[in-house]
């Protein structure tokens, strides 16, 4: 049986490799790919915490709507990434300094 | 036994999205995206979570990365290509400082995980002692579908109609517009 801690740490790497890619990264879709880390390390955190609890499984519930969340956020940040280079000619966020022009 | 195999496909996870991070090339780096995915789904069966492992696989694997690769199909090859000109060195300085913060970041998790190890909440050992613990022999996706009808009707509801308008919207947003 694997205590709890296991999946904490696990899911702390996780975390902190989606937070730098979202910081360093000069292209959007690489900046979306750290944020689905980031959801990904959150999910783990709830399904590991929701093993112990049988009578609501409340974790489990709730990972699958973060999935649900992490699909959307997708579908919106990939027509974001493709309008934005239409209009700029480029995806490095650092470029990208307006929402209107 | 079981801990080997936790430890594999921890290794496999940490290990490929590192990479990830890493590479310059885009392309490779969103297919080793899946390899995370599947080694995350791989951690979420030894947290006896066989239904969200299922699941994490049919939409992310066969959903999200799908849609991403369409969308790097459908656009213009500058997309795909290296726009990292700058940082050709490892340690410049964007990537140092954000190496900085998410070590950082760590520190300060690594801190509370091991804190907290001492003081496990009382819901835990609570539910421990009287035995409310998923077991593998449990029937988890049952328990999933009478609770999800039951008990979370009203989120699972609001969940699918935020699904809907994202989706509508991901679609307004990408549509060609006439004259524009």
């Amino acid at each position: 049986m694997i205590t709890l801690t296991h999946f904490l740490v696990v899911s702390a790497i996780l975390f902190c490799i989606g937070l730098y890619a979202m910081v360093s990264k000069r292209n959007a879709i690489m900046v979306l790919i750290g944020i689905e880390l980031i959801i990904n390390a959150a999910i783990l955190n709830f399904v590991a915490f929701g093993r112990y609890d049988k009578v609501n499984y409340g974790g489990q519930v709730f990972a699958l709507f973060a999935i649900v969340l992490a699909a959307a956020a997708v579908a919106v940040g990939l027509a974001i990434i493709l309008n934005v280079y239409r209009k700029y000619k480029t995806i490095n966020p650092d470029n990208i300094t307006d929402l209107r022009d | 036994m079981e801990l080997a195999i936790f430890y594999a496909f921890a290794v496999l996870a940490i290990g490929s999205a590192l990479m990830v991070v890493s590479l310059k090339n885009t392309t490779r780096a969103l297919f080793l995206f899946f390899v995370v995915l599947f080694a995350m789904a791989g951690l979420f069966l030894f947290a006896l979570a066989d239904f969200v492992a299922i699941t994490q696989i049919l939409v992310y694997v066969g959903g999200v990365l799908i849609l991403m690769i369409f969308a790097f199909m459908l656009s213009n090859k500058e997309l795909l290509a290296d726009l990292q000109n700058t940082s050709s060195k490892f340690l410049s300085l964007p990537n140092w400082q954000s190496l900085l913060l998410a070590v950082g970041f760590f520190a300060v998790l690594a801190y509370g995980i091991w804190e907290w190890h001492e003081h496990t909440p009382m819901w835990i050992t609570e539910n421990i002692r009287s035995g409310e613990v998923i077991q593998s022999s449990d029937n988890n996706i049952q328990h999933l579908g009478v609770h999800f009808m039951t008990k979370y009707l009203l989120p699972f509801e609001v969940i699918s109609i935020f699904l809907l308008v994202a989706l509508i919207g991901a679609a307004h947003l990408s549509r060609k517009e006439e004259n524009a």
